[in-house]
């Protein structure tokens, strides 16, 4: 299963990749690949801005706007104007 | 410190399952002991293990009758009702000095899959404070994450526990996890283990190598059928209001409140609120590869459009209810219905934020505009019952 096409906020820098390889361990859904020891985007749509791949590179070669894609989440921080964040003392939304 | 006999853990009372009604996002002060847990009981405890740092407590890697029916429970009930686990190390098997760690969350679902899986091999287990909530989304929300690590690794003394520096995070735990940080704060290296615990065993004897299959998140039928209990409660929860508004919409008369019009004429209202709960959060989530359309707002849409319009053709509503009636309906009941699935993005294993937030707005003024043209053909409609137009 495929999300909406071209939204990923994901980013490589290719220049500053030390091939090391950890950002395509932690990739839940595999979009992410080396080629020449470099990282590569490999399917874009597939990736769910989880955050893995950034947190876990220490050479800064990957970014991406991580956050959660609950719509509860994003529901609850427009009613109080903060960021996205599923707060389980609310009642709704499964996504924690 | 106070050591309970061992071998004898009280059945009747544990003071670390609680059923808590709040979430538990204020975490309780625990106070700790040397090994972390080491004066805890509960049902799932079989033994201590003697080591430097004191008695660690051994599970049972086989699950009892209680340890299913509350895996049962939890999967029924709204996530606020927590099982934890008391965080700290425990022992599966027999462990020693060189056995491998493996790192989880203290939610009991969690932490039973964990140690179930690990039957027959002799390993730690590292529990983590995530106030009782999953791997996963413990680690999107940071709760399982860096910090949480390397204070649980200081203060269950693991350097002193085992003689290696490694730990087993589950790659679901990877959005919480900044492995360079945890290596210099606690000397430990994180290896990240398979996505699903029930390739623990392999990737060990594996010499700790996932293949790319135990890499990836699936959510195919089965994963997405069993979330749709908790999605349907969390909405029948609400249902009332919707309940409340249909009886006295449709009861209302020039005369006041007729209760036998509410039950006659609103009945067709309240099944197709019904109808199109069941599309959104139970009919897409279980078809949803099958259902056109990436959106999941779009997706429920189409899933209310078909099922309530089935229904209602089928029923006669098209032909015997007022127009005024059956055009309110049919606006309302598909985008009930999308927004329901829109909310399944919640549980579902592969939206993102950013899809999430552009299909929110492109739905919004959809859901808005909808409601209000619902709302107006519903007073159209009062007006010609009551022979106003
Ligand atoms: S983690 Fe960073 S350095 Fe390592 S392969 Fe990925 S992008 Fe390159
Ligand atoms: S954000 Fe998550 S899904 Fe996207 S590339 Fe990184 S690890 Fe993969």
């Amino acid at each position: 299963m495929i999300y909406l096409k071209d939204i990923t906020t994901l980013q490589v820098f290719p220049e500053k990749c030390t091939g090391c390889g950890r950002c395509i361990e932690v990739c839940p859904h595999a979009v992410l690949k080396l080629e020449d020891r470099k990282v590569l985007i490999a399917d874009k749509d597939r990736c769910m801005e989880c955050g893995a791949c950034e947190k876990n590179c220490d050479f800064g070669a990957v970014s991406v706007n991580a956050g959660v894609g609950c719509a509860a989440a994003v529901i609850n921080g427009i009613i109080r104007g903060t960021e996205p964040n599923c707060d389980c003392s609310g009642s709704s939304g499964s996504c924690c | 410190m106070k050591f309970e006999p061992i071998n004898t853990p009280d059945k009747r009372f544990s003071p670390i399952i609680n059923s808590k009604q709040d979430c538990g996002c204020s975490v309780p002060e625990k106070a700790d002991s040397i090994s972390g847990a080491a004066s805890i009981q509960a049902p799932y405890i079989s033994g201590y293990i003697k080591t430097a740092t004191g008695d660690i407590p051994q599970v049972y890697t086989v699950l009892s009758r209680r340890d299913k029916w509350e895996t049962v429970k939890a999967r029924m009930s709204s996530f606020r009702m927590s099982f934890t686990v008391e965080p700290g190390i425990y022992a599966a098997g027999n462990p020693d000095e060189n056995s491998d760690v493996i790192v989880t969350a203290n939610y009991k679902m969690s932490f039973d899959t964990v140690r179930r899986e690990l039957n027959g091999m002799n390993v730690w287990i590292l529990v983590l404070d995530t106030n009782g909530i999953n791997v996963w989304c413990a680690a999107g929300k940071g709760t399982f994450g860096t910090d949480e690590l390397v204070r649980r690794i200081s203060r269950t003394n693991l350097s002193k526990i085992v003689s290696h520096k490694n730990v087993i995070v589950p790659q679901l735990g990877a959005p919480g996890i900044d492995s360079g940080e945890v290596r210099r704060k606690s000397g430990f290296r994180v290896v990240y283990g398979p996505v699903r615990a029930k390739d623990l065993p392999l990737f060990i004897r594996n010499g700790y190598k996932c293949d790319a299959e135990m890499r990836r998140v699936r959510f195919g039928i089965a994963d997405r059928l069993i979330l749709t209990p908790i999605e349907l409660r969390q909405i029948f929860a609400k249902f009332h209001y919707f309940a409340l508004f249909v009886l006295i919409f449709f009861g209302l008369t020039t005369e006041g409140i007729i209760f036998r019009d509410s039950i006659m004429k609103g009945y067709f209202f309240l099944a197709g609120g019904i109808l199109s709960i069941f599309a959104g959060a139970f009919f897409t989530p279980v078809f949803l590869p099958y259902i056109p359309f990436r959106a999941f707002t779009m997706k429920g849409w189409i899933a209310g459009l078909v099922l309530s319009g089935g229904a209602f053709y089928i029923s006669g509503v098209f032909e015997s209810y007022n127009i005024f009636l059956v055009i309110s309906a049919m606006i309302l009941f598909p985008l009930l219905s999308s927004y329901m699935a829109f909310q399944f993005t919640g549980a579902s294993t592969y939206t993102s934020l950013s899809g999430v937030k552009r299909e929110l707005k492109i739905a919004l003024p959809f859901y808005i505009s909808g409601l209000i043209l619902s709302f107006i053909f519903l007073i159209l409609y009062k007006a010609s019952d009551w022979g106003m137009i």
